[in-house]
C-alpha cells in the first residue's frame, strides 16, 4: 500500500468533516428555531473535531512537514477529496436537514466498518468519531421524518431537496481505485458491501418521511476523486480559508 | 524525592473541568493514566468529544498544576482510545454533577432518572444536543424548569 493512497483516503474521511462541518456552521445564529442552531452547531462541532483527527493522521501518513491546519486552510478545491454532497449549499431548511440524513446514515455506516480496520489509527478515529455520529443520525433522521411528514410545505421543500440531492448519494457507495486498494489492504470497508444497509436505512426514514426517491439512477460523481468539484465549493473555501490566505500563519 | 503516584492524581482532582468546574478532571475520566518513567512523569488524557474546545484548555490547566507543585519533567500526552465514556464519570463526579443542576448519564434508561430540581420523573427530551457537546435539554412537566442532562457517550 503506496502512502498516496492512504493519504488520499485519509483527507476523503477528513475533508467529507471538515466540509459539511462548515456547512453547518453556516447556519449559527440562523437556524428556523434556538434548539436547531445549537443542535446544528454542535455537530459542526463534532465534525470539524474529527477532521482535525483525520487531517492530522493525514498530515503524518504524507510526511511532508505539513499539518492539519495546512491541509485544511491552504489547499485549493481541486485538492479537496470530499463527496460532492457535503459541499452543496444549505438552502433552505429541508435541504440542510436532507443533506444531513443522508450523510450521516451513510457516515455511521462507514465509521462501523472502520473500527475494524487494520490499520489501528484510523480504527481508533472511527471508535471516537461512531459514538458521535450516532447521536447525529438520530437527529437527521427523526427531523427528515417530522418534516417530511409535516406539513404539505414542509413536505414539499423535503420532497424538493431530496430530487435534489439524491443523485449525489451514489458517489459515497460507488469504488474508485483508491478505495478498493484501501479494501484489499483491509484498511476500509469496500463501499458497495456499504448499499444494501444504506438503502434500507433511507428507505426506513423515507417511507416515514412520506418522500419519495427518484428512481432515474443517474448518479454525480468526482468530488473525491478531485475530478470535478461542483461551483459551490471555491465559493465555501473563500469564506472558509480567507483569514489564513490573508494572513497567513495567524494565531489568536 | 519523588511524589507518589497517588499523591499526584490527589493533586489533579483539584483540578476543574472548565465547562462544569464543580467536578474535576479526574471526575469526569478525563486523566487516563499517571506514571514516572525514571524521572518524568507521563500523564495520559483522552478528550470527551472530538472537538470539544475545553481540550486544550484541560491539557493546559493540568500542566500548570502539575508545574506549580514542583513538576519539571512533564510529558501529557493526549490519546484517543480507548474512546472516552461517560461510564468513566466516578460517583463522587455524578453527585456533584446532580448537585450543580445537571442530570447524570445513565447508561440503562439513557435518559435522565428525574427532574434535578424538584425530583419529579415526569421529564421530557426537547434536543440531544445542548449548551455544550456533552449534554442534552430535558424538561420537567412538573415544575415546569428546562435542565440539563449529561448524554450517554
Amino acid at each position: 500500500m503506496s502512502g498516496d493512497l492512504k493519504f488520499q483516503f485519509l483527507c476523503r474521511m477528513g475533508d467529507n468533516a471538515l466540509v459539511l462541518g462548515h456547512r453547518l456552521s453556516e447556519w449559527c445564529g440562523h437556524a428556523p428555531m434556538l434548539e436547531e442552531d445549537i443542535a446544528t452547531a454542535n455537530t459542526a462541532l463534532d465534525l470539524i473535531g474529527q477532521a482535525t483527527n483525520w487531517l492530522t493522521l493525514a498530515a503524518d501518513v504524507e510526511g511532508a512537514g505539513r499539518k492539519a491546519d495546512d491541509l485544511a486552510m491552504l489547499r485549493d478545491a481541486w485538492d479537496f477529496r470530499n463527496v460532492l454532497l457535503v459541499e452543496q449549499p444549505n438552502g433552505d431548511f429541508g435541504q440542510t436537514i436532507t443533506r444531513q440524513m443522508l450523510f450521516d446514515q451513510w457516515h455511521l455506516l462507514m465509521l462501523q466498518a472502520l473500527e475494524t480496520s487494520t490499520f489501528e489509527p484510523v480504527a481508533e478515529i472511527a471508535a471516537k468519531s461512531v459514538k458521535e455520529v450516532t447521536y447525529h443520525a438520530e437527529r437527521s433522521s427523526d427531523l427528515a421524518i417530522r418534516l417530511g411528514d409535516g406539513t404539505q410545505e414542509s413536505r414539499g421543500k423535503m420532497q424538493a431537496a431530496l430530487d435534489l440531492l439524491y443523485p449525489y448519494c451514489g458517489e459515497m457507495l460507488k469504488s474508485d481505485e483508491v478505495d478498493a486498494a484501501l479494501a484489499d489492504a483491509g484498511i476500509a470497508p469496500r463501499l458497495e458491501k456499504l448499499a444494501p444497509d444504506y438503502h434500507a436505512a433511507i428507505g426506513d426514514v423515507l417511507d416515514a418521511a412520506t418522500l419519495t426517491a427518484p428512481t432515474h439512477g443517474f448518479i454525480q460523481t468526482g468530488g473525491k476523486s478531485g475530478r470535478m468539484h461542483s461551483e459551490h465549493l471555491g465559493h465555501m473555501l473563500c469564506v472558509m480559508q480567507n483569514l489564513q490566505r490573508s494572513y497567513p500563519g495567524a494565531q489568536w | 524525592m519523588q511524589p507518589s503516584v497517588n499523591e499526584i492524581w490527589q493533586w489533579l482532582e483539584g483540578v476543574p473541568d472548565p465547562e462544569i468546574p464543580v467536578v474535576s478532571v479526574v471526575d469526569l475520566g478525563i486523566v487516563r493514566s499517571v506514571a514516572w518513567n525514571g524521572d518524568r512523569l507521563d500523564v495520559g488524557l483522552t478528550p470527551t468529544y472530538s472537538g470539544c474546545p475545553a481540550t486544550s484548555v484541560i491539557s493546559r490547566d493540568v500542566e500548570t498544576a502539575l508545574r506549580d507543585r514542583g513538576i519539571e519533567k512533564l510529558a501529557v500526552e493526549t490519546k484517543l482510545s480507548p474512546p472516552w465514556t461517560t461510564d468513566w464519570i466516578s460517583d463522587k463526579g455524578r453527585a456533584k454533577l446532580l448537585d450543580y443542576g445537571i442530570a447524570p448519564p445513565d447508561p440503562v434508561t439513557r435518559g435522565p432518572k428525574a427532574c434535578p430540581y424538584c425530583k419529579s420523573d415526569n421529564v421530557h427530551l426537547i434536543s440531544q444536543f445542548g449548551s455544550t457537546p456533552c449534554k442534552a435539554q430535558w424538561r420537567c412537566g412538573s415544575c415546569l424548569e428546562p435542565f440539563d442532562y449529561f448524554k450517554c457517550l
